[in-house]
């Protein structure tokens, strides 16, 4: 039915601004003491992002409520299937966020130490795992008759899903030197933008590299360009943005370079996001156990309603955000 | 040996491990909202005063001169401090509890995803998204920004965190009184979105919840004057916050018990027999019961011991009707009682009781500040000081009330919890274990982080906001 294909498209697309926004962050976190290599610089890199990760991060819960909402079956099963992961996560969560709003809470250098750390460690391994949890999606889980699974975690880390956590480290990290070399100045942007320079075009060779690997775990992601060349769309979307990044970067154009840069990453996602449908939840051993947006949606008249006022929602949620942005970022020393 | 052996055979039950990690989980997560709730209704309040207060206003309330202005304003920076610190608390430890009706309660969101998957999402997409984009810049402080973008923000956070509060009493109250949806057996569907938000639960459930936090805030703001003024530090501050906060206490402990407690226990009484049988434990149906005010339940025996009560009171406090019969706990199969009667039975009562005195304690402390004589008054200031605690047990003891009381039952009449659970296969009893330790560890540092970031602001105190007219502050441009 039509109705589910707008779920999956408005499922994906909030799960694209969860990763486009808190990527800049989760990012600066990873890249925290390779850029910020004097105590002022790290203050700098946490003042950049303090007024707005938790807006940022906000995204992950809406793309959770989304999820519940229109798929419940996927939802049930994903989350007790990957029970252990996700607690991790909330854990690294729980960890990050105070790290980052309490930091400032006591003037003392062991105090901001301490807060520096957990804070880069858990966004790198906050990153790491969530690219698990993709990667396990992509590759499909072992989901049985009744629509639920068990993964435990070693079985989670397995290569593939190893990889695709990697690359997630390596485009967040391209998305937060994008940003930092907007938001900052002096040295610490310097630093910035020659890092962008490098990580930008690093994401094509990484992304080509994954070809492979994701055609061995399911052939499906690239069949399905085969079968619907509609599709290319995406990854050629993808690529153009790419160019794009690259080209204002060299013009020195960092504003529009971070913005191609987070088009180029929601299209990476999209392209994920089209390989993997109709499937919301892929099951390794392939149809008929997989969770489809047919047998995993909620019924028609919950997604219908939904319908109406989850867009009234989202256009609340630019008019907030773009307020807040410009109150917050008018000013160019963050 | 057998009562041991049984011990051992329901630790090893993963729905036990299940509700224990959600119930402590939530318990924890909910101490923080119950106060960023409060707090944010007063701070609204106070920043309010500030922005608009003018001594030519007609408006009583808005009336002010700048140097009660300043006052007001110097108030709300203080309480935002407070609030910063509370709402990073209640949003990280509030993620984990949509996470967990997926990992732990897989099949309650199955079952029932197609009805509170609208709420919670509801509650992402308008709530979260309001506060979240708002929280940095009332956090960012008036520094970068002008007053009024920082009015709006904190308007924006007290409406974004009971509007948030909204869409989980909704939830809670689809839980408690199911309506609004069709389908029985694996999974139910919604019909009709405004039935779900218009349920008459939700109606009395809501403003109870609430009134609750916002009774919280106030003992909070009177607690702090209490401790300043007991002190001798931050006169003009401690007098404000113990005015508005002894006030407010009045205003939100009356409304908790009339109407809202007594409309929210007539709809226990209509629709959830068993709970209200265990809440008032009335074993035996009875013509005209007594209120029990202090008494033991025993489910062995099926009698209240060591009793004091009201005669006929219970029956008129129903139905305003001394002689009407209300069905006791015997009426109904012990498969359908909840299963703890004493739980029930305590937190209620601790609740009631506890609300009793805060009120009696809210009502001498407005009399004493109506004649003019509380600022002296040692003995009720400190009483104010350390009262504050009990309005959490109170708001906890309430909510143990709503949800033991609904067992056996996680969606009342529709489904049972012990077959809500996510399988044991996917969550196994020992993986539950460990993760509810993990839990237990990391709040247990939380909390101590959370209570020295606290002692350390309430140290520094309040800034003094001198006499300046707003307009001093440079307003950028567009703002």
């Amino acid at each position: 039915m039509i109705v589910h294909t707008v779920w999956f498209v408005l499922l994906a697309a909030v799960i694209a601004v969860y990763v486009v926004l808190d990527g800049f962050d989760l990012g600066a976190g990873t890249l925290y003491f390779l850029l910020g290599r004097t105590p002022r610089e790290r203050e700098r890199i946490s003042s950049a992002i303090g007024p707005v990760w938790n807006g940022n991060e906000t995204w992950v819960v809406v793309a959770g409520g989304v999820l519940f909402l229109a798929f419940p079956k996927a939802y049930a099963g994903a989350f007790s299937g990957l029970y252990f992961g996700l607690i991790i996560v909330l854990w690294l969560l729980i960890g990050r966020g105070l790290a980052l709003e309490l930091r400032h809470q006591i003037d003392h250098p062991l105090w901001h130490q301490a807060g520096d750390a957990i804070f880069s460690v858990s966004s790198a391994l906050l990153t790491f795992v969530l690219g698990v949890a993709l990667g396990n999606i992509v590759r499909g889980v072992p989901l049985g008759a009744n629509g639920y699974f068990q993964l435990t975690l070693f079985h989670t880390l397995n290569w593939y899903a190893m990889l695709v956590g990697l690359l997630a480290v390596l485009v967040l990290c391209a998305q937060a030197a994008s940003f930092l070399a907007v938001r900052a100045e002096g040295e610490l942007g310097a630093r910035a933008q020659a890092l962008a320079r490098r990580l930008v075009p690093a994401q094509i060779v990484a992304g080509i590299a994954m070809v492979g690997p994701t055609y061995a775990v399911r052939h499906h992601m690239l069949t399905v360009f085969g079968h619907d060349p509609l599709a290319l769309v995406f990854p050629l979307a993808g690529l153009v943005a790419i160019g794009v990044t690259v080209v204002s970067q060299a013009a020195g154009r960092w504003g529009r370079a971070f913005v191609a840069n987070s088009s180029a990453l929601a299209a990476l996602l999209a392209t994920m996001a089209a390989g993997v449908y109709p499937d919301v939840l892929p099951a390794h051993q392939g149809r008929p156990f997989s969770l489809t947006i047919n047998n995993a949606a909620a019924a028609h008249h919950a997604l219908a309603v939904a319908i109406v006022w989850f867009p009234i929602g989202m256009i609340l949620a630019a008019a907030y955000f773009t307020y807040s942005y410009r109150v917050l970022f008018r000013s160019p020393r963050a | 040996m057998g009562q041991r052996l049984s011990l051992i055979a329901a630790v090893s039950s993963y729905v036990l491990v299940d509700r224990l990690q959600f119930a402590f989980t939530i318990t924890f997560h909910y101490l923080f909202p119950i106060l960023t709730m409060g707090l944010g209704l007063f701070i609204a309040y106070l920043k309010t005063v500030s922005y608009l207060g003018r001594p030519d206003r007609r408006l009583r309330l808005l009336r002010k001169s700048d140097e009660e202005r300043d006052a007001h304003e110097a108030a709300a920076r203080f309480w935002a401090k407070i609030f910063a610190v509370t709402f990073a608390v209640g949003v990280v430890t509030g993620i984990p509890m949509e996470f967990e009706f997926g990992t732990n309660w897989a099949v309650l969101s199955n079952y029932a995803g197609g009805v509170i998957g609208q709420t919670l999402a509801l509650e992402g997409t308008f709530s979260f998204i309001l506060e979240s984009a708002f929280l940095g810049i009332f956090l960012g402080g008036r520094v970068r920004v002008g007053p009024r973008a920082h009015w709006i923000s904190a308007l924006a956070i007290f409406i974004g965190s009971w509007l948030s509060g909204f869409f989980i009493i909704a939830t809670d109250a689809w839980m408690q009184h199911p309506v609004g949806y069709a389908g029985t057996g694996k999974a139910v569907h919604l019909t009709s979105l405004w039935a779900l938000l218009t349920n008459p639960w939700l109606i009395w459930q809501y403003p109870h919840n609430m009134g609750g936090a916002a009774l919280t805030g106030a003992f909070v703001l009177a607690a702090m004057g209490a401790w300043y003024l007991l002190n001798g530090q931050h006169e003009r501050f401690s007098k404000l916050c113990l005015t508005i906060g002894v006030v407010g206490a009045l205003i939100f402990t009356t409304l908790q018990i009339f109407p809202t407690g007594d409309q929210q226990a007539a709809n226990v009484y209509h629709d959830q027999p068993a709970t209200f049988a265990s809440m008032e434990g009335v074993f035996a149906t009875t013509k005209g019961p007594p209120l029990v005010v202090i008494g033991n339940p025993n489910t062995q025996t099926r009698r209240l011991e060591s009793v004091i009560a009201l005669p006929k009171l219970l029956s008129f406090l129903t139905s305003h009707n001394f002689t009407t019969t209300v069905k006791g706990l015997d009426s109904i199969p012990t498969n359908l009682w909840p299963d703890s009667v004493p739980l029930v039975y305590y937190s209620y009562h601790i609740m009631v009781g506890l609300g009793t005195l805060l009120l009696a304690l809210a009502l001498i402390a407005t009399f004493l500040l109506w004649r003019g004589k509380l600022f002296q008054n040692r003995k009720v200031l400190w009483a104010l000081m350390i009262a504050f605690p009990f309005t959490y047990i109170a708001n906890i003891a309430g909510w143990i009330t709503a949800e033991v009381g609904r067992q056996p039952w996680v969606v009342y009449g529709l489904l049972r919890t012990s077959a809500a659970a996510s399988p044991s296969t996917s969550v196994p009893a020992g993986l539950g274990i460990f993760t509810l330790l993990g839990f237990c560890g990391l709040y247990l540092l939380i909390s101590l982080v959370y209570v020295l970031l606290i002692l350390r602001i309430v140290a520094q105190g309040p800034e003094d906001v001198r006499a300046t007219p707003p307009s001093t502050v440079p307003e950028p441009a567009g703002a």
